[in-house]
């Protein structure tokens, strides 16, 4: 999707990121949040399809109630007005480890087809050529929200056949070791872009295109990942934000533009 | 401060500053660097600004970390800088997942042997750390867990809202790992906005967090966490946050900002009065009182 394209839409790359990955919390109660998009994903699907949505930020609070955008996870506004505020080790280990998480947002540097995340190192390891922030909580979340959403644009240095680091474990490749790991988490379920939404085969783990943003076409998606990806029968198109969803995004959620410009 | 440096923290230390967003000291960080500390090894959750003035300063030359970044903003210039380049001279990492580290503190402040999480499986972070281990659980079930060292900092540094001359530290608001790097520590100082009277903490029991016991030294610096804030009595300084991205991408500007912030003030007081009160005045929230709770009289 070219700009003037998305000028010519009427909403913008991340407009539509946003309001895709929103619908897919439908029902969700906890979600683990990250700040930018996520945040506003979140916070939109609180306004539409998920009211119960009880937001969770690694900084310690549940069921924050933010009033205005917060920069970072552990922006004060998340304290005042949450349901609970918890240490780390609370939040780590009787949050996430029990079980507790049903979705939680994660992103990268690099994916590879089956999901699985690379946010430590660009180039060799002990010479990096880029030394990116590390795991944080992502390797674990990774393993225990019942559901992983990720959110990326797409291109080939970021979709790639081979990672430089595994941070976060996805699918493994082999259906039936996926299945003995005995894991809370099911591993990543949905992939967003500013292309289109990827699912993952139920038997391969593979990520499967399912549907192109308007405008978008296979080329599009094939011109912007290192691998040829496996496309659904039935691919369809990501319906486009509605008027409701642009007003939310716009008026209530980010209306300085930081994010969805 | 600086007698609390002096005598607390030595060259070749291994320092923890904790506070995850919430309750960071860098007013404890610029005393370090002020007094020129040297070989420190410096512990943190979340390198964050503070870490990238101090390692830019050049008081360190080790890192244990989870999470290296300007939150909500992008890369510490400073650190990448010797970690990519060695420039100007190379920087030891040691690193973990949030979790990890999280559990690094607990072990240290627990006075276990190691502490085990059910996280690392498949990723590639226990091939580059061999301190990170697997581990059969020994009951029937023989659950593989990794299992991460105690964590023992000669000095943790926290900050906390108020506590009472004694040490005994009150925090509310983000908790991080506060209580479990403070624990954790050979020696422990307590930074604080207000010194109060013990009968204001004894008011609160269940507030304090940190027990005047394990602390060596109480400092009283009112902004002290700026930019990083103290819930109810400042706001986050983001906009300190995004300009320090300008300011440390250039190791000249970054030498320069230290010259002018650190080096050329005598403490933070100082600090305090170059921004002036029309500065603080803009980061003061509104009040949200907690409500009251009733511990009842049991006389």
């Amino acid at each position: 999707m070219s700009d003037t394209a998305s000028t010519e839409r009427g909403y913008s790359k991340s407009e539509i990121m946003i309001a895709a990955s929103a619908r897919l919390l439908g029902g969700a109660k906890n979600c683990f949040v990250g700040v930018g998009l996520p945040n506003i994903v979140c916070n939109l699907a609180q306004w539409t399809v998920a009211p119960d949505l009880q937001l969770i930020y690694e900084s310690g609070a549940y069921g924050a109630r933010p009033e205005r955008l917060p920069l970072s996870i552990g922006d004060p506004t998340l304290v005042t007005g949450a349901t609970a505020i918890t240490s780390m080790y609370e939040l780590f280990a009787y949050y996430l480890q029990r079980g507790l998480v049903d979705v939680a947002f994660l992103g990268g540097a690099q994916i590879d087809r089956f999901g699985n995340l690379n946010t430590t190192v660009i180039g060799d390891y002990d010479h990096p050529k880029v030394r990116l922030p590390g795991s944080g909580g992502a390797c674990e979340i990774a393993i225990h929200a019942r559901q992983i959403l990720v959110i990326m644009r797409q291109a080939q240095r970021s979709f790639v056949d081979q990672l430089d680091f595994r941070t976060s474990p996805g699918h493994s490749g082999d259906p039936a070791h996926d299945a003995a790991r005995g894991w809370s988490g099911s591993g990543p379920t949905a992939v967003v872009t500013d292309l289109g939404t990827y699912g993952f085969d139920e038997t391969t783990g593979e990520m499967t295109l399912l549907t192109l943003h308007p405008l978008v076409t296979l080329e599009d998606v094939r011109a912007n990942m290192g691998w040829d990806p496996r496309v659904a029968d039935d691919l369809g198109e990501t319906p486009a934000p509605s008027q409701d969803e642009l007003r939310l995004i716009r008026e209530e959620l980010d209306p300085g533009g930081v994010y969805t410009k | 401060m600086q007698d609390a440096v002096r005598e607390l923290v030595r060259d070749g230390d291994t320092v923890a500053i904790e506070g995850f967003t919430h309750l960071i000291s860098f007013a404890a960080g610029h005393e370090i660097i002020r007094q020129r500390r040297r070989d420190l090894t410096l512990a943190r959750m979340t390198p964050d600004v503070i870490y990238d003035q101090m390692i830019g300063a050049g008081v360190a030359n080790k890192l244990i970390f989870s999470w290296m970044g300007n939150p909500g903003v992008g890369n510490l210039h400073a650190v990448r800088r010797r970690i990519e380049h060695a420039d100007p001279a190379p920087l030891e990492i040691e690193e973990y997942s949030h979790f990890g580290m999280v559990c690094r503190y607990m072990a240290g402040a627990s006075n276990l042997p190691f502490f085990p999480i059910r996280s690392y499986y498949e990723s590639d972070i226990p091939s580059v750390n061999p301190k990170i281990v697997p581990m059969r659980s020994p009951y029937e079930d023989g659950t593989e867990v990794y299992v991460v060292p105690p964590l023992r900092p000669d000095v943790t540094i926290v900050h906390a809202q108020r506590a009472d001359a004694d040490g005994d530290a009150q925090i509310w608001g983000l908790l991080g790992c506060q209580k479990e790097a403070a624990f954790a520590a050979e020696r422990v100082i307590v930074v604080v906005e207000e010194v109060v009277d013990e009968a204001v903490i004894r008011k609160d029991p269940n507030r304090t967090v940190i027990p005047g016991a394990i602390v060596d030294a109480v400092v009283e610096e009112p902004f002290g966490c700026h930019p990083s804030f103290a819930q109810g009595y400042y706001d986050r300084d983001n906009a300190f946050y995004l300009e320090w991205d300008r300011i440390a991408k250039d190791p000249e500007t970054l030498d320069a900002w230290l010259g002018e912030w650190v080096y050329g003030l005598a403490n933070h007081r100082e600090y305090v009065e170059k921004f002036g009160r029309a500065y603080w005045d803009g980061l003061r929230p509104e009040p949200a009182l907690s409500g009251e709770v009733d511990y009842g009289r049991y006389a």
